[in-house]
């Protein structure tokens, strides 16, 4: 969908990204991770030129962006900066129609698709299409933004670090939210991320960049598995395989057998938590219910091999 | 929750500012033929004997004066503050910043006796200062204004398409336009107060009955000019406040 060849900015004689070679898959969402300043937002901000690059090409199916307008190329690109950036003048419903708008769709049509995405984004359309953005949480505010972003239906979706400004809670909701919405919709989604649960938790690819260079592109298990580079390996930290259990659900892991005499968890515990209760219960297995309902048995071995096992169970789940 | 946002915004539409009108009307009022004789001849300052010309003919001389001027302030400053605020143009802005400073700096007697000899008596060499004298608020606060537009809003606006002028004319704009009024109403009643300052050039206007007054020792004759021009101001100011944006 998108293909980065020896992409490239320099300013002056330092390179903020160099010789940067990814391909990101039509559908998927992949994650941008890497420390600071290592030019995740200079790389994301090439793909919609609003940073031109000194350098190699970015092909958007097929074509360089380059024999494009950038405007053009801009609105056919939903965009979400970290600072939000809603206009303080407009309200919800006109901030979400700015797209549309520009492309010159007609009113009704628009006003329909505002109030789906509000709906989409998990706000009720009667209560929040007349709010000024100052009305708004900061948390509504993002879910705005993603509204926004979405508005004309873009293929693409850029982000940098949109869940950044909120506190843990809100962020983890946005987040399942925005999985939600993710798998539904099969945007093609580029997330700019320097938290590492994020991507461990949202993404299909991680591209992991390093002082403007790329560090690996792999799946999450890619990078906790199989680490490129000792920096690799020190950036995921020790705790990686926990980090990525805990963005997963215990119903996920859990065969059905018998769960008589167990500890009982619920399905929508996260994995790392389920994986404390073995410890301190001093047992190998656990009972899942979903809604007071044993679903069946998770067990220690379910984890341990969990890598290879997550994906097929989560195609099960979405097929 | 839903019925208490639609009734603020209901009555936050209906709700006209009738105080607006209080100083349009008592300047109506004072203009009624005999209307300012009749209560300053208490205070035994001077004799006022009927106007000629009439005191509305001044009033609407002075307001079309202070009007063109605003007029041509608006047509040349919001331009002006616009291109100095593009992107990579530092430079401009400081100068235009530093030469509106300069303006402020220069007395208004100065500029009108300058003029003179170059546009002759009359109303010319008036609104020449009164369109310098303007300009001053209208393009500092309309670089201000599009200064402190919220560069993240701007951002959003580029990585959305917008082109240039499009971010112009729905973000920039809209969102500098109460600092922009702000201007507006400073640099318009400044000029209400500078006009006055024509009459001895030979522009007419509120200034007539105030210099009459001076060189006659006709105090009372001062006072009506004074409380004019002053009403003027405040009419201008109230009438000038219905355009900014309400809550
Ligand atoms: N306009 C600029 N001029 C010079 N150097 C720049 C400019 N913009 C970015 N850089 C440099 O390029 C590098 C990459 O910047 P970038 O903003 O892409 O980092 P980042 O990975 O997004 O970091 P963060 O996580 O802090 O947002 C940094 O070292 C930065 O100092
Ligand atoms: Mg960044």
């Amino acid at each position: 969908m998108i293909e980065l060849q020896g992409l490239e900015k320099r300013y002056g004689n330092s390179f903020a990204v160099r010789d940067l070679n990814l391909e990101f898959a039509e559908g998927e969402l992949t994650a941008l991770l890497g420390p600071s300043g290592c030019g995740k937002t200079t790389t994301l901000r090439m793909i919609n030129r609003l940073i031109e690059p000194t350098g190699g090409r970015v092909l958007l199916r097929g074509q360089d962006t380059q024999t494009l307008k950038p405007e053009t190329l801009r609105r056919g690109i939903g965009y979400v900066i970290q600072q939000i950036g809603l206009f303080p003048h407009l309200n919800v419903a006109q901030n979400v129609a700015t797209v549309p708008d520009l492309l010159g769709r007609p009113a009704r049509e628009t006003e329909r698709r505002v109030d789906e995405l509000l709906d989409l984004v998990g706000l009720s359309p009667a209560e929040y299409r007349h709010k000024k953005p100052a009305e708004l949480s900061g948390g509504q505010a993002q879910r705005v933004g993603v509204a926004r972003a979405l508005a004309a239906d873009p293929p693409v979706l850029l982000m940098d670090e949109p869940f950044g400004a909120l506190d843990p809670l809100a962020r983890d909701k946005l987040q399942d939210a925005f999985r939600d919405i993710q798998r539904r919709l099969k945007k093609t989604v580029i997330m700019v991320t320097h938290d590492i649960d994020e991507a461990l938790r949202l993404a299909d690819r991680i591209a992991l960049m390093n002082a403007g260079e790329l560090a690996q592109f792999g799946t999450p298990d890619d990078l906790i598995h199989r680490p490129a580079s000792d920096f690799v390996r020190q950036f995921l930290g020790e705790d990686a395989a926990l980090r990525q259990l805990a963005g997963r659900r215990a119903g996920d892991f859990a065969h059905p057998s018998d769960p008589s005499g167990l500890p009982t968890v619920e399905a929508d515990l996260n994995a790392r938590s389920a994986l404390g209760i073995m410890l301190r219960e001093g047992s190998d297995a656990l009972a899942v219910t979903e809604a007071g309902r044993p679903i069946g048995v998770l067990r220690w071995s379910d984890l341990q091999t969990s890598a290879a096992q997550i994906e097929t169970v989560m195609r099960d789940k979405t097929t | 929750m839903t019925a208490g946002s639609l009734t603020v915004a209901r009555s936050g539409r209906q709700r006209w500012p009738w105080g607006v009108l209080l100083w349009p009307l008592l300047l109506l009022i004072c203009l009624i033929p005999g209307v300012l004789p009749r209560l300053l001849t208490p205070l035994h300052l001077g004799e006022l004997t009927p106007f000629d010309p009439p005191l509305w003919r001044l009033t609407l001389t002075h307001l079309g004066l202070v009007a063109l001027s605003t007029g041509i302030v608006l047509a040349l400053g919001v331009p002006l503050a616009v291109a100095v605020t593009r992107p990579k143009r530092e430079a401009l802005r400081q100068l235009a910043e530093t030469l509106v400073g300069l303006g402020q700096t220069v007395p208004t007697f100065a500029i009108l006796a300058l003029a003179v000899p170059a546009l002759g008596f009359g109303w010319q060499p008036t609104l020449l200062g009164l369109i310098v004298y303007g300009l001053v608020p209208v393009v500092s606060n309309g670089i201000a204004g599009l200064m402190a537009v919220d560069a993240s809003a701007l951002d959003a606006a580029r990585g959305m398409g917008m082109t240039g002028r499009q971010r112009l004319v729905r973000v920039e704009l809209p969102l500098a336009l109460p600092v922009l009024l702000a201007g507006v109403r400073t640099s318009t009643v400044y000029n209400v107060g500078t006009a006055t300052v024509g009459a001895a050039l030979g522009a007419g206007g509120l200034g007539e009955p105030i210099i009459n007054g001076l060189s006659q020792q006709n105090t009372a004759l001062v006072l009506v000019g004074a409380v004019l021009s002053a009403l003027l101001a405040l009419s201008l100011d109230a009438v000038l406040s219905l355009f900014a944006p309400r809550e």
